[in-house]
């Protein structure tokens, strides 16, 4: 539908994950590593997720659309569940490479922490998982035509990055938190994540219904962020210090 | 309908299938080139998109051109309006996108003719040296029902709707997003189609050649631009001419039966030509069945040749090839072999049993060429009148030999649908009883086929007159209505097609012309298939004089067929203009007709959102994007490390 959606879609859908890179993580070559790293460990689970997937497809009656739709939701929510263990093993490996990197700095202590690496590790999950969902999309988006000529909704492409927007979010605040769960070995988080992430993959089962899917999956960003502000040791007294730093800085400045 | 193509496609993960509906079957119209213009249409190189219209009446017609909200519209024009008036206000329009035209006979009027009034006029005979006064149609009008369409330059993409199923769904989508409700204009999202024909020709025949050579000499990957038109010339004679031996035949003088082989319309391959084509073919096809077996057994002095004319739709392609190859020696004969000739015109619409023969009566001046048409015609003297046009125009052109034109017309084509998509079946009333099958179909005796038989019978006597024969073997000669079998040739198209057949095999039409012939003249033989794809190997044979045809024979009971070996003396001979043998593409005396290349010709519809939603997404984008740099910026203040 011309270049104003296709770049309007892409912003609206990387624009604030890509920010994060740039002000965040590129000017650091150990988060950028990790960053890649995450990206490919989700890259793994979608590839054998699909595959299961794509075998059951293959070896199932492709006229009955009941079971057929039957077997996109079995293979979401084993997409999901497969994500999440990536997850965890991608924390594991993280871990064991901490001590590692302990070794080689040359302060005393790591060069990255913990929770540093569970938001890059979650933003990098986050990234390819919307690039994933959204190139295909977009490719499309650059021809004259919109959605709509089968009924579909004309608000394909905007919702489409609207929701790719609230993935990559979900998946940062996800890390931070599962990270942190990890640590201390509080598995009921564990247990939460993942069923927000089964509960969050299920609602886009409810698309096109765009009212039942994205106004929830956005409460459901905004409530995740509070929860990842506060689980990596943020407060209301940190928040309260920043607005009277920029106070204090416009003040003085 | 499209509900049900959506439910196919459920499992299809591909965005694009949710958006576009791709339409299979697309006829459009194709740019041709000749040594001064270019006609036909363009669209733009990634095609030409428009809001869909429906040109139903005068209101539509204000609509799409003057007060319509959401230019540039595809006009979906229905039959009544696709007439010279409309196309030039649509060709002066910049808020026309490109045209779909449905071809039906529900409101077609009641003569559509989109070629020139005066066909070929500069290609005949008839000039400022030869006959000024009936140059240029001053004397005979033959086509005053034309249009000239076919001859306009678009530069919008013109489509051609003939499939009932693809109009609908057009209509369908039409009616559910962009009919105008209450006389307000309708609301985005609207439905809209992209037509991409885009041609690599410009300019003139000239340009395209001068581009192409350009190419071949210097580029790695040449890229040609246009072809010229070619294909085939078909011809056969009553006794076997030497093919080997070219140029002056001793002994031989010939009387020529021609017709034309070719059609067009203002679309491409198009071109069911009924009355302008098919009539004429088949009567000679009838006449040379009535009279081949009496020139056998009781053999008149001179030789009856028989030639089909491609390409005479396009400034006599296949008859100046002909001519051209005769003055040069090119060909089994040459003009001084050529006694008379007689050409079937149009006959196919005799009101009544007449028939009209024209005459040249510039060259009937020559006393003894005015002896030789009279008695020809047989005492009927048509003084005044040119010869309409005709592939013998060609001939006098290059010497003056007497000869006729039969048509069913005198002043003017009885041809409504000349050279158009409607010239078929039923303009040439050509029905058939309810219940028959094909096969019935094709031995069915219509009135058309018993007139055309009555021609074709009169043709033969005629020919074996002039020939020399005698008249006591002339109730022999009669044609069978049987025979007539049109059927088979009111579904072909009869356009002639392009050059890369010249190497290959020839249009099917052609082809189909050429075992026709071998058929009814040939003898079958019992040779093997080796012995039949190289007769020279054996003494009793001579490819000089025959062709050999290995035809795979009629299916028998059980399915199984018999093939043979047909020797006939039917050729094929190469109808490419002399201008390009010359290369002089710029040439005036020969056609210099070339058809465009392109890549893609193909054509879809989806619906279009409004410029606000296109906007109000970069807007979005804007918001989230300042939101975004101040929070990042302050990360370090926010958590611990």
């Amino acid at each position: 539908m011309t270049l104003a959606v296709f770049f309007g879609c892409a912003f609206i859908a990387f624009g604030p994950s890509f920010a994060l890179f740039v002000f965040t993580i590129a000017k650091d070559p150990l988060r950028v590593i990790i960053l890649i790293a995450g990206a490919f460990f989700w890259l793994l689970s979608l590839l054998l997720s699909s595959l299961v997937w794509f075998i059951a497809i293959k070896a199932s009656n492709s006229q009955d659309l009941t079971l057929q739709r039957g077997l996109l939701i079995f293979g979401v929510f084993f997409s999901v569940l497969l994500q999440e263990v990536f997850r965890f093993a991608y924390y594991r490996l993280l871990r064991k490479a901490t001590e590692g990197l302990a070794a080689i700095s040359d302060d005393d202590g790591s060069a990255i922490s913990v929770r540093q690496m569970a938001y890059v590790a979650g933003l990098g999950f986050g990234i390819m998982s919307g690039a994933f969902s959204m190139i295909n999309i977009l490719s499309d988006s650059l021809g004259p035509g919109t959605v709509g000529i089968f009924g579909d909704s004309q608000y394909y492409f905007i919702t489409a990055a609207l929701m790719t927007l609230a993935l990559t979010l979900l998946h940062t605040f996800w890390g931070v938190v599962f990270f942190e769960g990890c640590e201390k070995s509080r598995w009921w988080v564990i247990a939460a994540v993942v069923s927000l992430h089964l509960l969050v993959a299920g609602l886009s089962l409810l698309n096109p219904l765009y009212e039942g899917s994205l106004p929830p999956v956005y409460v459901i960003t905004l409530a995740t962020g509070v929860w990842a502000f506060f689980s990596s040791g943020g407060s209301l007294h940190s928040l309260s210090a920043l607005c009277t730093r920029r106070k204090a800085e416009g003040e003085s400045s | 309908m499209l509900k049900g193509l959506m439910f196919l496609c459920v499992l299809c993960s591909s965005v694009e299938q949710k958006i576009y509906v791709v339409l299979n079957e697309t006829v459009p119209c194709v740019r041709l080139l000749n040594a001064t213009h270019q006609i036909g249409c363009q669209s733009s190189i990634s095609g030409d998109t428009g809001v869909l219209h429906v040109l139903e009446t005068e209101s539509d017609l204000d609509w799409i051109l003057s007060s319509g909200p959401h230019p540039p519209y595809m006009v979906i024009m229905e039959t009544a309006f696709f007439n010279r008036s409309v196309m030039m206000r649509m060709k002066n329009s910049s808020r026309v996108a490109g045209v779909a035209v449905i071809i039906s006979k529900t409101g077609l009027a009641d003569n559509f003719s989109p070629h020139t009034t005066c066909p070929n006029q500069n290609t005949g005979v008839y000039s400022e040296s030869y006959g000024s006064d009936l140059a240029n149609c001053n004397g005979t009008v033959w086509n005053p029902l034309g249009n000239g369409l076919s001859y306009e330059d678009f530069s919008f993409p013109v489509f051609a709707l003939k499939d009932e199923n693809q109009t609908q769904v057009l209509r369908k989508c039409y009616e559910d997003h962009n009919q105008r409700v209450n006389g307000s204009a309708p609301q985005y999202p609207l439905c809209a189609m992209q037509l991409f024909s885009h041609m690599h020709a410009v300019t003139d025949t000239v340009t395209c050649m001068r581009r192409t050579d350009l190419q071949n000499r210097f580029s790695i990957n040449p890229e040609v631009l246009c072809d010229p038109l070619s294909d085939f010339n078909v011809w056969t004679s009553t006794r076997p001419l030497n093919n080997s031996a070219k140029g002056h035949a001793a002994d031989e003088s010939v009387v020529i039966a021609a017709t034309r082989l070719d059609g067009r319309s203002f679309f491409w391959e198009q071109a069911p030509a009924a009355e302008g084509t098919v009539s004429g073919i088949v009567t000679l096809l009838a006449t040379i069945q009535a009279l081949y077996p009496v020139t056998q057994e009781a053999p008149p002095p001179r030789n009856i040749f028989f030639s089909f004319f491609q390409g005479e739709a396009f400034d006599y392609i296949g008859s100046s090839k002909m001519v051209y190859d005769m003055e040069k020696n090119d060909f089994v004969i040459d003009m001084n072999n050529v006694h008379s000739m007689l050409e079937i015109g149009q006959v196919g619409l005799r009101s009544g049993r007449s028939l009209w023969m024209h005459s040249d009566p510039v060259s009937r001046q020559n006393k003894s060429v005015d002896t030789e048409v009279s008695e020809e015609e047989g005492k009927l003297s048509l003084f005044s009148h040119p010869l309409p046009p005709s592939s013998f125009q060609r001939f006098l052109r290059a010497r003056r030999i007497p000869g006729l034109v039969l048509a069913d017309h005198n002043t003017s084509f009885t041809n409504r649908y000349y050279e158009s998509m409607y010239d078929d079946a039923e303009n040439l009333n050509v029905t058939y009883p309810p219940g028959l099958t094909p096969d019935e179909q094709l031995v069915y005796e219509t009135d058309a086929a018993k007139s055309l038989a009555e021609v074709a019978t009169l043709v033969a006597r005629s020919l074996y007159l002039q020939a020399g024969g005698e008249e006591k073997n002339l109730n022999n000669i009669t044609a069978d209505p049987k025979i007539v079998n049109i059927s088979v040739f009111l579904t072909a198209s009869f356009y002639i097609g392009l050059g890369p057949r010249v190497h290959g095999p020839a249009h099917s039409v052609t082809r189909f012309v050429q075992y026709i012939l071998a058929n009814l003249t040939g003898t079958v033989t019992n040779l093997t298939e080796s012995q039949c794809q190289n007769p020279s190997e054996l003494s009793t044979e001579n490819k000089d004089l025959f062709s050999y045809f290995w035809v795979s024979g009629p299916a028998s009971v059980n399915g199984t067929r018999e093939p043979f070996c047909v020797r006939a003396s039917v050729r094929l001979s190469k109808a490419v203009s002399p201008a390009f043998e010359l290369l002089e593409y710029g040439s005036r005396n020969y056609s210099t007709w070339t058809e465009s290349r392109w890549k893609s010709i193909r054509a879809r519809i989806f619906l279009v959102a409004s410029r606000e939603l296109e906007v109000m997404q970069p807007a979005l984008v804007e918001l989230t994007e300042t939101k975004q740099k101040n929070i990042s910026a302050k990360t370090e203040i926010m958590f611990i490390k």
